[in-house]
């Protein structure tokens, strides 16, 4: 990929965009009068608004890069993160969870825990949540500043800070209203920005019929493209469930049905869409309980559809690249300048006589491997009739047999998007980080005030000292998200240990919530030592197991007491860790619970608990419009969509 | 909270529809179909359609 220069015209509309989100922040300080309005929004939005902004919040970059680089990798199968994951858990806590949430005044889901147990639950959940949600932001940082590196060539250290200031500035005056409407905002303009790059892409394969055809050559030979080392059926890149229902070794994810159906579908998303305050905020700023439980309902609609935007140009990238007249691959990782001018000199030295001793001497100077065959020509040819250098390496761009897909996204807006709408495409990954981090801030200046410093550090001060607090930790927040950017950048495996070791809190977390709600013999013990036992299974599980591919690296990706079981893919270890975590705390909880004496009342538990709690009477809604029958129609289609693509 | 977010919105993407269609109708001779003319006018529409919407609402609670 080569870096494009912007025009005029793209400066214009990347301007005009940080001009109207930063207005939104300022006409929204205004309103900003007390730590209620800066953190909660005092629950004045109305539901489409809130809706929106829950999905958005979602939609980082992180996100939107990730899903198209798993469409290429693995199909519509990826849609399984969508249709069995993210719906019927969006589902759940509009009918369930909502109303405890909401009903019960907490202003985050750790205070949530504080009022169902006690303040050590409260700290754990409250701890790591705040931990985690700056190292989500400082590595969605990370990756954009890559992005914007290998795209536009635009300096790392401006990009980051340019970024980041502007999503500062907003909330930094707007608070969380601020984000939530910027967040709408960018809703619209993700949508609308990768749009015509799916639209154009599509086109340029020929169709869906067409894109199904090509996807079936890959699966059956997915090694010409460097994407797997295994053949699978033909339908294994366009069927959602035939593949895994074949069992793992039959499907590119290398999961097995138990693991997506429970550790995807149930423990992981659940415990994502239900507990996680990020997306939750979003409904509890909604302006009554009937806007709070329809929030995640509205989000769901367009969730449901959201494969079309951010999966499909993943598959569309890994059919285009079958097709040599289409002169597409998908990116391979960055190679220095060096290393290509030393790949040129080996080609330049190679002899046809020992072509095997060339590719050796290619493949160490570009440090990947490369297609034999394909550099067997280039040698061959640069024999016959000797080549430039840079004939040379344009070839050898294309021999390289290893891919970076994280790059699927700005490869095909570098393709499709000619200056104008590549302004447009761009502001849509703009938004989409600006989202993601403005989500990620607004919940951890939340959480750190009313969970952690009011709750822990200065509990009896008045609103404005907590108003101030909020304003700061702000600041605070961008601050530390960048340091993680930059610790992400130059010490990755570091990143991924911390945020391995933080994701071991947050795997078991569900069952905590889960229990709590629905079962009023919980007692706070009970949950703080099934949490903390939840938390030790999830290590003694990660230590105990590794994935294939892994197999000759036991360490940080687990393996590193004994390898007991080897799972097929890195996801399905992820997905039985999940399985085994809820397990383990459900189990603890439930034990130590009926052991150990409650200590509130059904009158202290009342809001609280599921079966203690008045039922809410929706009759006076339009039938369509209440909660259970709307949810019901959001399943049905999503059974439909699973049907449609089986 | 007192802002109708139909009235960013419209204005955002009607402005940027604006841009996109002078802008493609100015390169419509430099060789693409114009991608920008075609998705111009596309935003322009849904800006437009915002904008309405939010007029409509500011109508009726005048009214």
């Amino acid at each position: 990929m080569h870096a494009i220069h912007l025009h005029g015209i793209d400066y214009t509309i990347l301007l005009a965009y940080v001009a109207f989100i930063l207005g939104i922040g300022w006409v929204l300080a205004r309103y900003m009068k007390s730590s209620g309005d800066f953190l909660t929004s005092s629950h004045s939005i109305p539901t489409w608004v809130t809706g929106l902004a829950f999905i958005s919040a979602n939609l980082g970059a992180l996100e939107l890069v990730g899903m198209a680089a798993s469409g290429a990798q693995y199909g519509i199968s990826t849609a399984h993160f969508y249709w069995v994951g993210a719906i019927p858990a969006m589902v759940f806590l509009s009918v369930f969870m909502m109303p405890f949430y909401y009903g019960s005044k907490a202003r985050s889901t750790p205070e949530y825990l504080r009022m169902r147990f006690d303040q050590r639950v409260r700290f754990v959940n409250a701890f790591a949540f705040a931990v985690m949600t700056v190292f989500t932001s400082g590595i969605s940082m990370d990756a954009l500043a890559d992005l914007l590196h290998l795209l536009l060539g635009w300096n790392f250290n401006l990009s980051l800070w340019i970024c980041s200031v502007v999503v500062l500035l907003y909330v930094f005056k707007g608070g969380l209203t601020s984000a939530i409407y910027t967040e709408v905002l960018q809703f619209f303009l993700i949508v609308l920005g990768f749009a015509p790059v799916v639209w154009l892409g599509l086109k340029d394969v020929g169709g869906w019929s067409v894109l199904k055809q090509r996807l079936a050559d890959v699966a059956t030979n997915p090694a010409a493209l460097a994407v797997s080392d295994k053949t699978f059926q033909s339908d294994a890149w366009t069927s959602a469930w035939k593949p895994v229902l074949a069992g793992s070794p039959h499907n590119p994810m290398g999961v097995d049905i138990f693991a997506m159906v429970f550790g995807l579908g149930f423990v992981l998303s659940f415990g994502y869409w239900c507990t996680n305050f990020l997306v939750v905020q979003r409904a509890m700023a909604a302006k009554n309980m009937t806007a709070a439980r329809n929030t995640p309902l509205v989000a769901a609609i367009p969730k449901m559809l959201f494969p079309a935007i951010v999966i499909l140009p993943g598959m569309i990238a890994i059919a285009l690249a079958t097709v040599p007249s289409k002169d597409y691959r998908i990116p391979p990782p960055i190679i220095s300048d060096a290393g290509y001018a030393k790949a040129v000199a080996a080609v330049k030295a190679a002899s046809p006589a020992d072509l095997n001793a060339g590719i050796k001497a290619v493949s160490d100077a570009l440090g990947a491997p490369v297609y034999k065959d394909k550099v067997s020509a280039l040698i061959s040819a640069n024999a016959a009739h000797e080549e430039t250098n840079e004939q040379i390496k344009n070839a050898l761009y294309a021999d390289v047999a290893e891919n970076d897909y994280n790059a699927v996204i700005p490869s095909l807006v570098e393709k499709y998007c000619p200056h104008g709408l590549l302004a447009l495409a761009l502001l849509a990954l703009f938004a989409s980080f600006m989202s993601g981090m403005a989500g990620n801030i607004t919940a951890f200046n939340t959480v750190w005030t009313y969970d952690l410093y009011q709750g822990y550090i200065a509990p009896n001060k008045d609103d404005r000292h907590y108003f101030q607090m909020g304003r700061v930790v702000t600041v605070v927040g961008t601050l530390l998200s960048i340091g993680c950017a930059y610790f992400a950048s130059h010490y990755s495996n570091a990143m991924n240990a911390l945020q391995l070791v933080f994701g071991f809190v947050n795997a078991p977390i569900f069952a905590t919530f889960l229990l709590g709600m629905f079962w009023k013999r919980t007692t706070g013990t009970g949950a703080f030592l099934g949490l903390i036992g939840g938390i030790l299974t999830s290590i003694l599980f990660h230590a105990l197991t590794l994935s294939a591919p892994d197999v000759l690296h036991p360490g940080i990706k687990g393996g590193y007491i004994h390898v007991a079981y080897l799972f097929p893919s890195e996801m399905a270890q992820n997905f039985w860790l999940a399985s085994f975590a809820f397990g383990g705390c459900f189990l603890l909880t439930v034990l130590i619970s009926l052991a150990t004496k409650q200590t509130k009342t059904d009158e202290d538990l009342k809001g609280l608990v599921y079966s203690l709690t008045p039922k809410i009477k929706d009759h006076e809604q339009h039938f369509f419009l209440r909660p259970a029958v709307l949810g019901t129609i959001l399943i049905i289609a999503c059974v439909i969509l699973n049907i449609i693509f089986w | 909270m007192g802002l109708d977010l139909r009235w960013p919105i419209g204005l955002m993407f009607t402005f940027f529809g604006a841009l996109l269609v002078i802008y493609g109708a100015a390169t419509n001779s430099d060789t693409y179909k114009n991608i920008n003319l075609i998705w111009g006018a596309v935003l322009l529409v849904f800006g437009i359609l915002m904008l309405a919407g939010a007029c409509r609402c500011k109508a009726q609670k005048k009214a």
